[in-house]
């Protein structure tokens, strides 16, 4: 099912299936292109299936944008012990409701973007990890798995290729951490979500412990038509080094929020205001939170430039998960500020003491200043403590509540700087110590 | 401890899907499946889990307090989580959680009396461009307005609010 109308302006690529009728159903899936790449996949070496990801410029949709044939490259074969594929459909990064779409609309696509994945690498097994709110979704991906056992596309001998592959959902339990690809390891592995220090990567020491290739649901589901269609074609689709399209997901103050299918590279304004029908009630354009919460905030006048990874790196933001918060001239940054805070403090795992620790006095000073109790120090306070936070975690999460921080200190130090003048303790007049 | 039929199928699959020894991987989603069946997760059921897994109890006992969904105490019938995260908060998901706190006259994570309603302040659950949004138990309502939601609580209290088919 689909929540918001799809706009004429999409190109419809991994959400092409999504309107047709039945359409979790192999047979919607078989009579249009299903299981066609995965047989193409199974006249060709592993090495070609890879050249083909990497001329697709197919990047991660999860949020890091690392390119996927480069990942799949990475990974050892024929070293004859197991090695497996998992599928990261936690999708928890605020903003983000994309993922959703493509298991609840065309779970098929999925597993045969997994099994062309479990080909390339001689992987017999693949674990779909979702988060656990979205019980409803195991539920289709189950129903749709003894499907595709029945007609003999996951199992033993598959299509007569001699390769066995076995498909299973993993449901997580509520923890944003688990997003991390290494806490998502082992999380799948029953212990706590915690992240693991890298190198070794999961291509090398993935789940359980073993050669893995880890990719979001998105980034499987593009597969299927890039064996199709050619991996230059879908690179034709997007700008250069960023291939094909992607679900942006769009929130926030306009007329029809929604997620849509875009080319790569689409302008940010023109989303905002042909897309999605425009900014609500007739307000102006004040800020735009690009990819996720995570990503560092862009101001009105920072907003004419291409949707894709590269373009926002070098806007020095991200492009991210491909959540759109589109926020108005009414909005109170610093309360979007201390709601990002907070999330980000209530998700730390605390295994990192920068961001455990980070976060939760990042979310006291908040918290105090938005309350009115700023002091004019703390302005600078927030952006130091952020600043000391970065890079210095085993994973990105501690990143990810630092940067979009001193986004807001630094493009909306204003609004800070208003909520000062309401502050009672900024008013309290310095007395000299004698 | 017995389950469900139902449940115990389920449980059969999970513990055959991870490679032989890693048994392991089934607690947390065990957890979740059993806390919906029994209301929550009790001590009885982490040594049952630990014992199905293969694990000790202590490891079983470590990831409860992780796992935002895990509850040891027993949530209402209806388990309602409204989304404030800035998705939501831009389209008025605070003000709507205030609503849903002052007329359930519940605080965050509490529950009824009767036991039918308890209500959470949760973090982004996916449903952004759809807000604001809010979950009863797994079924996601979007698009929800004070009036909406009052309505929904009522079919909550007179036992006509049916479960959304997947």
């Amino acid at each position: 099912m689909r929540y918001n109308e799809p706009s004429p302006l999409e190109t419809r690529i991994v959400s092409q299936r999504f309107d047709l009728p039945n359409p979790t159903s192999i047979d919607t899936y078989l009579a249009n292109d299903g299981y066609v790449a995965v047989k193409k996949a199974f006249e060709m070496t592993p090495e070609q299936i890879i050249e083909e990801l990497k001329t697709s410029a197919l990047r991660g949709r999860g949020g890091a944008g690392f390119p996927a044939g480069m990942k799949w490259s990475f990974v050892p074969r024929n070293t004859g012990k197991a090695s497996y594929i998992i599928c990261n459909s936690d999708e928890s990064e605020p903003a983000t409701c994309k993922d959703r779409l493509l298991m609840e609309n065309d779970p098929h696509q999925l597993f045969e973007g997994m099994l062309i994945a479990g080909w390339t690498i001689r992987a017999n097994k693949g674990y779909i990890f979702v988060r656990g709110e979205y019980r409803y979704l195991i539920e289709i991906l189950e129903r749709a798995i003894a499907e595709a056992y029945d007609r003999g596309y996951l199992g033993k001998n598959i299509l007569g290729s001699g390769w066995d592959f076995d498909l299973y959902t993993h449901t997580g339990a509520g923890a944003y951490e688990c997003g991390e690809e290494t806490a998502l390891l082992e999380s799948l592995e029953g212990k706590r979500g915690v992240p693991r220090l890298k190198p070794p990567f999961p291509a090398v020491a993935g789940a359980f412990q073993a050669p893995t290739i880890l990719n979001n649901c998105e980034t499987f589901s593009a597969v299927p038509w890039i064996l199709r269609n050619g991996g230059q074609a879908f690179a034709d689709l997007g700008t250069p080094k960023n291939g094909g399209t992607r679900l942006v997901c769009i929130s926030g103050h306009v007329n029809r929020p929604g997620v849509y299918e875009m080319k790569m590279g689409y302008n940010i304004l023109a989303l905002i205001n042909d897309v999605a029908g425009g900014m609500r009630n007739g307000k102006k354009l004040k800020a735009v939170i690009p990819g996720g919460s995570s990503s560092p905030v862009l101001r009105a006048d920072e907003c004419d430039i291409p949707y894709d990874f590269d373009s926002l790196a070098k806007a020095k933001s991200m492009a991210g998960s491909g959540g759109l918060v589109v926020l108005d001239e009414d909005t109170d940054m610093v309360a979007v500020a201390l709601r990002t805070i907070k999330f980000y403090a209530h998700e730390s795992c605390g295994w990192c003491i920068p961001c455990r620790e980070g976060t939760t006095w990042l979310k006291k000073i908040l918290t105090r200043f938005h309350e009115g109790g700023g002091r004019p120090e703390d302005i600078d306070l927030i952006a130091e403590l952020a600043d000391n936070m970065l890079g210095r975690t085993f994973c990105a999460l501690g990143d990810a509540a630092a940067m979009p921080t001193t986004g807001f200190i630094t493009k909306f130090r204003n609004e800070f700087e208003e909520y000062l003048k309401k502050s009672h303790v900024a008013r309290v007049p310095q007395l000299a110590l004698v | 401890m017995t389950f469900s039929a139902e449940l115990e199928r389920r449980f059969a699959k999970l513990l055959d899907s991870y490679p032989s020894g890693r048994q392991r991987s089934a607690v947390v989603p065990m957890l979740l499946y059993a806390q919906d069946e029994i209301g929550c997760v009790t001590q009885e059921l982490v040594e049952e889990v630990a014992r199905r897994c293969g694990v000790t109890p202590l490891q079983v006992d470590e990831v409860i307090g992780y796992y935002s969904m895990l509850h040891r105490k027993p949530l209402g019938k209806y388990h309602v989580q409204i989304c404030t995260n800035i998705a939501c908060q831009a389209v008025g998901g605070e003000q709507l959680y205030e609503h849903a706190s002052r007329t359930l006259k519940l605080g965050n994570k509490e529950v009824t009396s009767d036991g039918l309603i308890s209500l959470e302040e949760v973090e982004c659950m996916g449903a952004c461009a759809w807000a604001p949004a809010i979950q009863v138990n797994y079924d996601f309502h979007h698009f929800v307005t004070p009036e909406r939601f009052d309505n929904l609580m009522q079919a909550l209290r007179d036992g006509t609010y049916q479960r959304k088919a997947s």
